[in-house]
């Protein structure tokens, strides 16, 4: 069979409900469109939520995992309460992204991704976010020119915000931390050893 | 008028009629000027007290027509319901003094409104007569369905268990109808999963089992001629023999056809074997049952199956039927679960343009069906074609926007119901017009369809439709109710429905049924007069078989003999009056409604002189709609104009012209005429009236323009028995247009 | 006045030299007011916020939020757990929520935390600030503690995505909660009515990767306190006061705006009203200047 006619045959709605956060839920939107009418970010969608849907209904599995869509999300959870159907379309859509990213297929300088990836860094390490490390990381997120250029940018807010005692440039020196540390990243290694093995036990699309 | 009338009125003081209103002065009205023997009044004529004082005066023989002016007619029906009397109302309270405010200045114009209607009422009961029956009731408990198929076999069951006797003619050899060739059925109780089982053997037994219940399989009803209470019914066997029967009252249940899908071609429905419609994949899955379902052409178990929603239907293209046969969006879930439930990993998918699941279950079918994986997706399939041993689908995604195309092993086409509802009568009508006026006009070809009841009757051998071939009944106010009184329509011949929906359909005629086979054998009328005992009569004398009545009856209650005289079946009949207001030469009227009782209560209102400055405005609200309306603006306190006089008729139908012209000639200054909406989505409770009144009003102009009137001092409005902010401001509109345009100069 | 006792979860933002340290601040100075006790979680860690998920997935991430719950369990035996920020409680709320529904996710996470030394126990109510002042404290008793009315301040109450949404505050609308406009009125201040933002994102976290998109949801959120006559924003959520505070000067030059608005959190306003000093009332955290406020707290 052409990859065309094996359309439509939820072989990828399978993958997506093994694999994928609340993926379960996918069957069940009824294509009225409310959560892409109430995204805040709904005209920069390439296919807002409802779409996505049908689209790996439709078994379009490259489009969708490649797609910048979910990492539109600004988890403002407008669809979640309005959704008829009472769909978790926030949690699909973090759930969706971070199977694309996982499996290496998100947008390759998608800012979202990366910042979502450098936050988790950060917090992971010590336990806790260290805002200023992570802001830093982001400005330089896409090279050191362009670093430059984005603190240069941001540099009056970053003055306010040390000014009104929001901000500690010491905090580069180590900062703030979960005095287990030790104990936190075994409990994150664990979690991720478990569902690993349990994303094993689908079969690989 | 033969013996002396003994008349009496009654006034009632409660409600704050009492006290806005002089009614030593409504009394001498009724005496002095209409000329009532008495006049009594009482406290709260409608409490057990003010009934009993009546009831004594009627027992005493003291009276046999009687005015009650009190509340509207519409109200307090149960105290004020008097055996063997003539009875009118005159309605003081919504129609006088809750429309009036309750001051100084407004006193005087209110009072003239009450002595207006004491003096309507008074002339309107002198010329009724207490209702007497005419011996033509028959009483047959027994119901004749015409079909046995599950709605048949349903209403059979019902009317049984009622204890009233049924009778099925079914044309085929089998009862059971579709039902019978289905698998399962759409689920009908929570919580709405899974397909569930029809039934239908176990309906088909009872039936079977029943001694109340008499079947005639291979047969027609070939001739249905009688009425309500009295039908005679000839019943041919395919052989060839013929049994005429008696029944009290007739359902029919003629169910419907599928779609003919061989009129779609670019699905390939008659091109490949593995192109199906609904009842097809039926038929597939009986014979799976239960296993899996295999592909007609060469036998392989089905791994993919596409269905083609709205295959036909809901479509304006030549040949399509327009309409929305609701059932097949659920018909195709559930088939998609016979697939689903024996293996789920069968690629199902259902293709929609608007998916439409009707009624309490609906929306959990679609999710069950979601749930168990069928896959549903938003588009339009243009072309179905055979591609080596499988089927090319060619559909557009409505929601991806984009021309797809998808290979299935089988392809179910939701295609549409078409009622079996036999011959279109008003296509015979139009064929005759046509013969009639112009000779050598090409007659109109008739679609040749077999009659189901064969009727004897003036106006055709079938029910009336109204679209699509559907046999008409008002779907909201009188479902099931035709226009053939005591014929019942049920099921899918009456709009397209699901077995549920069959099945109340079902309930529902037979109880119209029974009731009006009971309604019959005591001479009451079917609704919405229900009870009325009244029916219409004429004076042979003055008719000049002109059959104006024969045609214009909307119940085809009246035949003609041999001469062209009319021959008025009594149970047919609706009450309505709209013979009467056809007749050219006033000679049809009822006991309790004529020319006269309405003619004479116009006539009566007092026209005060033209430099009164007092107009008198005549409104005929028709009582279904616009007089309970009007009744409404009374309860909601809202005011009009105190020139206004208003009767009520039984149906804009029955408005004699010449209670128009007399009123005219008397000096009214203006007329307004509320009746129903009509036309294809009619209101009217009497189907054609208010369209039959709008005719005839239209050329009220000439009327006007012979007594050199303004055009503008008759109006003919439709109104919904919602309009209650509406009714007011039409008369106040004609209050002010009176003013604008001056009194009417015929006053005496 | 019996002390209410709770165990507290500050989060990230809320540390020392943290972006909303001042929320921080200004929370303990109405709880000492209204008799509240908040016991800090030790040793806390990160929820992970709403953005965590591109990098931690599913479990890891709950996980985080499990381990703070087992140790308010473990420490503060009997109390809820409360939260200022509006992510802080949002995540632990729902995975609290998903533990206690799902118990194979409760046994896997329970199987990370070990590794920790930790169990939980799914006992743990979860709640957020704002639900102890409406539900614990009341409306009224709120504006009993009224010392500086805030008269003739017209404020726009922004209540924002994730203080309201999936599961707001006391069982309130979500279109239209009104809780906030309520505060408002407890402390003197009038709320601007029919605010037409109220609900409407600010672009949350998608701020620093997507900063255009963002910065135009919040051009129209402050354009709509404007339209409403508002001299402030009220906001209880660290996010939403962030984006609609400190972005202003580069909004005015993107879009030729003069936007100049101080956006403030309810707890300063309540603190400001209860007659506190501006220091208490974390008026000195403004990037700017609340002045009408610091004009009563200096009376």
């Amino acid at each position: 069979m052409s990859s065309n006619t094996i359309k439509y045959r939820n072989s990828f709605l399978r993958e997506v409900e093994a694999n994928v956060e609340e993926g379960e839920w996918v069957r069940m939107c009824m294509q009225c469109g409310v959560c892409s009418g109430s995204c805040p970010l709904g005209p920069h969608w390439e296919h807002p939520p409802q779409e996505l849907f049908m689209m790996i209904r439709a078994g379009k599995r490259e489009e969708v995992l490649s797609s910048s869509s979910m990492w539109m999300c600004t988890s403002c959870y407008n669809c979640i309460v309005r959704c008829p159907r009472e769909l978790p379309i926030t949690h699909i859509m973090h759930g969706l992204a971070h199977y694309a990213h996982k499996l290496g297929l998100a947008p390759k300088n998608q800012p979202t991704k990366k910042f979502a990836q450098l936050f988790w860094d950060n917090l992971s390490k010590k336990g806790r976010v260290n805002e200023l490390k992570l802001g830093l990381s982001l400005y330089f997120m896409n090279g050191f020119g362009e670093g430059i250029k984005t603190a240069l940018k941001m540099k009056d807010i970053g003055l306010g915000m040390y000014k009104a005692k929001r901000m500690n440039p010491f905090e580069i020196f180590g900062g703030h931390g979960c005095k287990d540390k030790k104990g936190l990243q075994a409990i994150l290694k664990k979690a991720r050893e478990i569902e690993d093995a349990k994303a094993d036990q689908y079969p690989k699309v | 008028m033969a013996e002396k009338k003994k008349l009496g009125a009654y006034i009632c003081k409660g409600c704050g009629i009492g006290d806005r209103l002089d009614i030593a002065q409504l009394k001498k009205t009724a005496t002095r000027e209409g000329k009532f023997a008495f006049a009594k009044d009482h406290d709260f004529l409608c409490n057990s007290d003010g009934v009993k004082m009546i009831q004594a005066d009627i027992d005493a023989g003291e009276v046999d027509h009687i005015m009650i002016a009190a509340c509207s007619r519409r109200a307090k029906t149960d105290a004020f319901r008097f055996d063997n009397v003539a009875m009118s109302r005159a309605n003081l309270r919504e129609g006088v003094i809750w429309v009036r405010p309750d001051t100084e200045e407004a006193e005087e114009t209110t009072q003239e409104m009450a002595d207006d209607y004491i003096r309507m009422a008074c002339a309107e009961v002198k010329f009724m007569n207490p209702p007497s029956p005419s011996g033509e009731q028959g009483r047959v408990d027994h119901v004749l369905i015409v079909g046995g198929g599950f709605t048949g076999l349903t209403a059979a069951v019902e009317i049984a268990k009622a204890g009233y006797k049924a009778t099925i003619v079914e044309q085929t050899g089998n009862l059971g109808g579709i039902a019978r060739q289905l698998y399962k059925r759409i689920p009908t109780k929570a919580p709405y999963i899974d397909p569930q089982d029809t039934g239908i053997d176990a309906l088909i037994k009872q039936v079977e089992e029943n001694d109340n219940i008499t079947v005639h399989l291979n047969s027609t009803v070939t001739k249905t001629s009688g009425a309500p209470g009295r039908f005679s019914v000839d019943i041919s066997q395919e052989s060839g023999s013929t049994k005429t029967e008696n029944f009290g009252s007739i359902i029919q249940a003629s169910g419907f056809k599928l779609y003919d899908a061989n009129k779609l071609p670019e699905f390939s429905y008659g091109k490949s074997p593995d192109v199906v419609d609904q009842l097809g994949l039926e038929a597939l899955a009986k014979a799976a049952n239960g296993g899996a379902i295999k592909r007609p052409s060469d036998g392989k178990e089905v791994e993919s199956v596409i269905f083609v929603q709205c295959a036909g239907q809901r479509s304006e293209k030549e040949g399509h039927l327009n309409y929305c046969s609701g059932h097949c969006c659920m018909t195709s879930i559930k088939q998609a679960m016979y697939f689903k439930d024996t293996n789920p990993d069968i690629d199902t998918m259902v293709v929609y343009s608007e998916l439409r699941t009707p009624g309490a279950g609906g929306e959990d079918i679609y999710r069950s069906g979601q749930q168990k994986g069928v896959t549903f997706t938003k588009g339009i399939v243009s072309e179905v074609t055979p591609n080596g041993g499988n089927l090319k689908v060619k559909f557009k995604d409505l929601i991806l926007d984009e021309e797809v195309e998808s290979e299935a092993d089988l392809v179910v086409l939701a295609t549409g119901m078409e009622p079996k509802s036999g011959v279109n009568i008003d296509a015979i009508i139009v064929e005759e017009e046509e013969d009639e006026s112009e000779e050598n006009s090409k007659t109109i070809p008739i679609v040749p369809a077999e009659s189901v009841l064969n009727l004897d009757y003036r106006q055709g051998p079938d029910l009336p439709q109204l679209v699509s071939g559907f046999t008409d009944s008002h779907f909201i106010c009188f479902p099931y109710e035709t226009r053939r009184t005591g014929i019942y329509a049920a099921g899918p011949v009456r709009r397209p429905m699901d077995m549920k929906q069959a099945s109340e359909d079902a309930t529902g005629a037979a109880l119209k049924a029974i009731q009006a086979l009971e309604n019959a054998a005591l001479g009451r009328a079917a609704h919405p007069r229900a009870g009325d005992l009244s029916f219409p009569r004429f004076r042979k004398e003055g008719c000049t078989q002109c059959k104006r009545c024969t045609v214009e009856c909307p119940f085809g209650a009246i035949n003609e003999d041999e001469d062209g005289y009319p021959v008025f079946n009594e149970a047919r009949c609706r009450r309505c009056g709209t013979c009467m207001g056809a007749c050219p030469v006033r000679v049809i009227s009822f006991e309790n409604y004529s020319v006269d009782t309405i003619g004479q209560a116009i006539k009566a209102v007092d026209i005060p002189d033209e430099f009164d400055e007092k107009p008198r405005i005549l409104v005929l609200a028709c009582e279904n709609d616009a007089y309970p309306a009007l009744d409404m603006a009374g309860m909601n306190r809202i005011e009009y104009s105190a020139y206004v006089r208003i009767a009520p008729v039984r149906c804009l139908g029955s408005v004699s012209m010449s209670w128009v012209t007399d009123a005219l000639n008397n000096g009214y200054d203006g007329i307004i005429l509320m009746g129903c909406q009509k036309g294809e989505d009619y209101q009217c409770h009497f189907v054609k009236g208010s369209e039959m009144a709008h005719t005839r009003m239209s050329k009220v102009d000439d009327t006007l323009t012979q007594l050199q009137l303004e055009t503008e001092r008759v109006e003919t409005h439709e109104i919904a028995i919602s309009d209650i902010q509406r009714v007011p401001e039409i008369i106040n509109n004609m209050a002010a247009t009176i003013e604008k345009i001056g009194m009417s100069p015929l006053k005496f | 006045m019996a002390t209410k006792e709770y165990s507290f979860y500050p989060g990230c933002s809320s540390q020392k030299g943290a972006s909303s340290i001042n929320q921080l601040r200004s929370t303990q100075t109405i709880c000492e007011e209204l008799g509240i006790k908040l016991n800090e979680i030790p040793d806390w860690n990160c929820c992970s916020a709403s953005i965590g998920y591109g990098g931690g997935g599913e479990l890891p991430r709950l996980t985080l939020s499990a381990r703070n719950i087992a140790l308010s369990e473990q420490n503060h035996p009997g109390q809820d757990l409360v939260a200022t920020c509006a992510a802080c409680w949002l995540a632990t709320r729902e995975a609290n929520d998903r533990f206690n529904e799902d118990s194979q996710l409760m046994a896997e996470t329970n199987q990370a935390l070990k590794e920790g030394g930790l169990n939980l126990k799914g006992e743990k109510k979860v709640r957020h600030m704002v639900e102890v002042l409406v539900e614990d404290i009341g409306f009224e008793e709120m504006k009993n503690h009224v010392k500086k009315p805030l008269e003739g301040i017209k404020i726009a109450g922004y209540v924002g995505c994730q203080t309201n949404r999936p599961f707001g505050i006391n069982g309130e609308s979500f279109e239209n909660p009104v809780y906030l406009d309520k505060m408002i009125e407890a402390m003197g201040a009038e709320p601007v009515e029919n605010y037409e933002k109220k609900v409407s994102c600010c672009g949350g976290a998608l701020m620093f990767s997507e900063p255009e998109k963002s910065q135009a949801l919040v051009k129209d959120i402050l354009e709509a306190a404007y339209d409403g006559g508002a001299d402030m924003i009220v906001t209880p959520c660290p996010v939403c006061q962030m984006n609609t505070e400190v972005y202003q000067a580069q909004i005015n030059k993107k879009y030729g705006t003069n936007f100049n608005i101080p956006s403030v959190y309810y707890s300063t306003l309540m603190s400001v009203a209860y007659g506190k000093t501006a220091k208490e009332a974390a008026l000195d955290g403004q990037i700017i200047r609340a002045t009408k406020l610091e004009e009563i707290a200096g009376k």
